[in-house]
């Protein structure tokens, strides 16, 4: 098509809580292509999708559109500019219809009314399209995940956006699903629509994209014409540096002794029969895409949510379901993947926070009153331990903390008392490398003395990096579990893929 | 199993409904006589008309404890136009409409400008617009012309009585614009998932702000609805009245949570519901006394109902990882 680029950000930035997320990035979108956007977790790519999708404005830079300047203030902006976004997570009122949920921001109207038929009409048209049979009067909370993602990406084609930015979209698709999609991507550049298509199965990036963008650590590491990327060079350039150098030198060794032991651990539609054991002094790395139910199942072992069957051993005794009072006291500890909303009391300073989980330890035992002196020594020691970076322990608000360090914060109310087992759910999400090396070393350290960590992660290098076992998930079930000597990028991702679909659609990555 | 259990919690109004038609109508014959029904929904007006208006704002997920007052606030103006002013009665009732239309304002305005919770923000305004009305009447009964009180009985075509005409005019034109305009399917939108419903680009301050300002306009005119019937208005004109509203709207299958209820059939049938017990407790001769508790069991029951059905649908949504039968089964094709 023409040369000219509909879309363009040039020099855009944005930092949070001191933490740039985004730092002087350039991207041009052209007509009839599909941008490729790579970057591990927290490479800064929903952020900028956020910014060009009116959620916040970027602290530096501007946007083009068609040349002239765009600076969308809400969601609907972005949707009246044209920009359509297909979210990883949904975006659906399930009490609504598929209809009404496609039509949700402007419907079809006939004076004041609602055109009911033009509605179903144009509704059954984009179903259609989409190879989906259903009524367009048909409540969404009827319909699975992956149909209900489809009517997601329905409503964006039918708002005849110009740009649509699909964010991980295959994760809840079935194989067949995902291959109608990408029909579906091919005939819209063919009428000249223009793409931007992110997401971590690297293959499907390399088959689809004519353009590619890498980021890291909010910077843009490479870009340029797709066909010159294989997929080992989008890998290096995303993680970017030698995957021995970012991992501190193992101490641990694991013991014979079992930390946590979970014994057919079941609830319908999330996990199945899940078995496993964590040793003393192992880091036992749990990997498995988003919605493998890797996050339901650590909360149901650390009783968060409830489960129909089977059982939870830490030191030879069963945790009460759903009870995390009775796992933390049998030695559990739980850092949740959430840290913002549920691992941390924000507007509260350090001590608080840390003391927050063992504080009827301090207390009195006649006066029940706490000891606020021996209070604050404790939970100073731990954050010099940890080397906190802040300007008071006792009256700094953890918000006003950078990403990895209230991660340490996070940590440190679970160190007050050194945990049995210890589970991890993301831990180095959005925070720094830096910060990621210090927590690389605590869990080091937590193995070392003894403690069972198990750690969640979607980086795989990550738990390559650190854990002594990795045991692979998908659909809610354990697949297959590799010992460190016989780690292997390739055969690991198979795993986390094979109930997923018939066909293989990960690219090779070492 | 759970579609079965999940149709009887989403047609719980209609059950409950019959039975109790039915238990009255065999504990008392004359109950179901055409004129009793008559009554009954005539009866049934004032509080339908405060809790449709109700209705709106309970979609949202929020709730407004203000009505009583604004129906007495409303009234007393209505009475010292009329009455001290020399006012016609139609322009009082514009006035009176446009004084309710103001105090919803005022709490659109606490909820989404200022942002405090919904429950505090109504509650100051309950106390308010009380304060208000008590300031303009001093607490004296305000007694209002026959021209007035006469609406009451006039018989449209001379078989309707006013009060159930103006009722289904009322739960026709809310009924319409929840069903069938963008504003209205957009409001079920944002009492599903607020914060969805901002990033979907809906302007959910401007729809959560309709919903009190339609609430007012609907309290005061249950208000006019009310003293056409009683012809005189005391201090505690209202008292209580919010909570009547609230009760018909949930009996009606109206969700404390938001995102889901209707006018029609839904709050409809539970203003009725409510008169019709009240009605029904008379006509069976229930100790006076015991009829408050027997009002209270049927409304905690319609409540409990409402959270059933809540935690129940979101028990259904989890999200369904494992490759099980469920949904294969459900589209009739078991290839999975």
């Amino acid at each position: 098509m023409d040369d000219q680029p509909i879309f363009q950000c040039k020099g855009v930035s944005k930092a949070f809580f001191g933490i740039k997320a985004l730092d002087n990035v350039d991207i041009d979108l052209r007509c009839g292509r599909a941008l490729g956007l790579i970057g591990e977790n927290g490479a800064g790519k929903s952020t900028l999708m956020n910014v060009i999708g009116g959620f916040f404005p970027p602290d530096a830079g501007v946007m083009l559109l068609d040349g002239k300047p765009y600076q969308p203030e809400s969601a609907l902006d972005a949707t009246r500019a044209g920009i359509g976004f297909i979210h990883q997570e949904l975006n659906l009122f399930p009490n609504l219809t598929i209809a009404e949920n496609i039509f949700i921001d402007d419907f079809p109207r006939r004076g004041p009314l609602i055109n009911r038929k033009s509605m179903a009409e144009r509704t059954t048209r984009v179903l259609r399209t989409l190879g989906m049979d259903f009524s367009p009067w048909l409540k969404v909370e009827r319909l699975m995940p992956g149909e209900r993602q489809m009517v997601e990406i329905a409503r964006v084609l039918a708002s005849d956006a110009r740009i649509i930015i699909f964010d991980e979209p295959t994760t809840s698709l079935t194989a067949k699903e995902t291959e109608k999609l990408f029909v579906l991507m091919e005939q819209l550049k063919t009428k000249g629509g223009t793409i931007v298509y992110i997401s971590h199965i690297l293959g499907d990036v390399e088959k689809l994209c004519d353009d590619l963008v890498v980021l890291r650590d909010g910077r843009i590491t490479a870009s340029g014409l797709c066909g010159d990327f294989s997929v080992e060079r989008m890998v290096s350039n995303m993680i970017g540096r030698d995957i021995g150098s970012i991992y501190p030198p193992k101490k641990n060794i694991p013991g014979d002794g079992v930390a946590l032991a979970v014994r057919n651990l079941s609830q319908s539609g999330i996990v199945n029969d899940i078995s496993l054991e964590l040793r003393e002094g192992e880091v036992l790395g749990v990997f498995g895409l988003m919605g493998s139910g890797r996050t339901e199942l650590m909360r149901m072992i650390f009783g968060v949510d409830d489960y129909e069957s089977g059982e939870v051993v830490v030191g030879g005794a069963a945790v009460k379901r759903s009870n995390p009072r009775d796992a933390i006291d049998k030695g559990m500890a739980f850092i949740t993947e959430n840290r913002r909303d549920e691992g941390l009391l924000q507007s509260f300073p350090i001590v608080d926070n840390i003391d927050l989980v063992y504080l009827r330890d301090f207390v009195h035992p006649v006066t029940r009153l706490v000891n606020k002196k021996k209070v604050a020594g404790e939970s100073a020691r731990i954050a010099g331990e940890l080397r906190i970076k802040c300007a008071s322990v006792d009256r700094q608000a953890v918000k006003s903390l950078s990403g990895g360090n209230q991660q340490k914060v996070v940590l440190g109310k679970w160190l007050v008392k050194k945990p049995r087992a210890l589970i991890m759910d993301e831990p180095t999400r959005g925070i720094d490398v830096g910060a990621k090396y210090e927590v690389y070393n605590i869990i080091n350290d937590l193995a070392a003395g003894g403690s069972g960590v198990m750690v969640v992660s979607s980086e795989l290098g990550e738990l390559m990096g650190i854990a002594d076992r990795i045991i692979a998930m998908s659909r809610g079930e354990i697949i297959q579990a590799f010992e460190r000597g016989e780690f292997d990028e390739e055969a690991i991702m198979r795993a986390a893929f094979r109930v997923h679909g018939d066909s293989m659609r990960m690219g090779s990555a070492k | 199993m759970n579609k079965l259990k999940l149709v009887l919690l989403n047609n719980a109004t209609f059950i409950i409904f019959i039975v109790i038609f039915i238990v009255f109508g065999v504990l008392s014959p004359r109950f179901l006589a055409y004129k009793s029904l008559e009554i009954i929904v005539v009866n049934a007006t004032f509080i339908g008309v405060i809790a449709v208006g109700m209705t709106f704002v309970l979609l949202t997920g929020g709730i407004d404890l203000s009505v009583g007052s604004t129906m007495y606030f409303s009234a007393a103006v209505l009475g010292y136009l009329i009455n001290d002013l020399g006012v016609s009665i139609w322009l009082g009732m514009l006035v009176c409409l446009l004084v309710g239309l103001l105090i919803g304002t005022f709490n659109a305005i606490m909820v989404t400008r200022i942002g405090m919770v919904p429950f505090i923000a109504t509650l100051i305004t309950m106390v308010l617009a009380r304060g208000a009305g008590m300031f303009i009447t001093r607490s004296v009964p305000v007694d209002y012309p026959e021209s007035l009180t006469t609406l009451d009985a006039i018989n449209v075509f001379g078989v309707i009585p006013m009060p159930i005409l103006l009722f289904a005019l009322v739960v026709c034109v809310a009924s319409v614009f929840l069903r069938s305009t963008q504003p209205g399917r957009q409001l079920y939108a944002i009492g599903n998932d607020p914060e969805g419903g901002r990033r979907a680009g809906l302007n959910t301050r401007r729809l959560t702000a309709m919903t009190y300002m339609i609430c007012g306009i609907c309290a005061a005119l249950g208000g006019i609805v009310s003293i056409a019937q009683l012809g005189r208005v005391n201090a505690n004109f209202g008292v209580g009245n919010e909570f009547d509203a609230i009760a018909a709207a949930v009996l009606g299958g109206t969700s404390l949570f938001g995102g889901i209820g209707t006018v029609f059939p839904g709050t409809f049938l539970g203003a009725v519901m409510i008169q019709m017990i009240q009605s029904g407790l008379v006509f069976t001769r229930i100790d006076l006394y015991l009829q408050p508790i027997i009002m209270a069991a049927i409304i905690f029951l319609a409540v409990l109902v409402d959270s059933i059905r809540s935690s129940f649908i979101k028990k259904l949504q989890r999200r369904n990882i494992t490759k099980q039968t469920d949904g294969a089964a459900r589209s009739g094709s078991a290839n999975g």
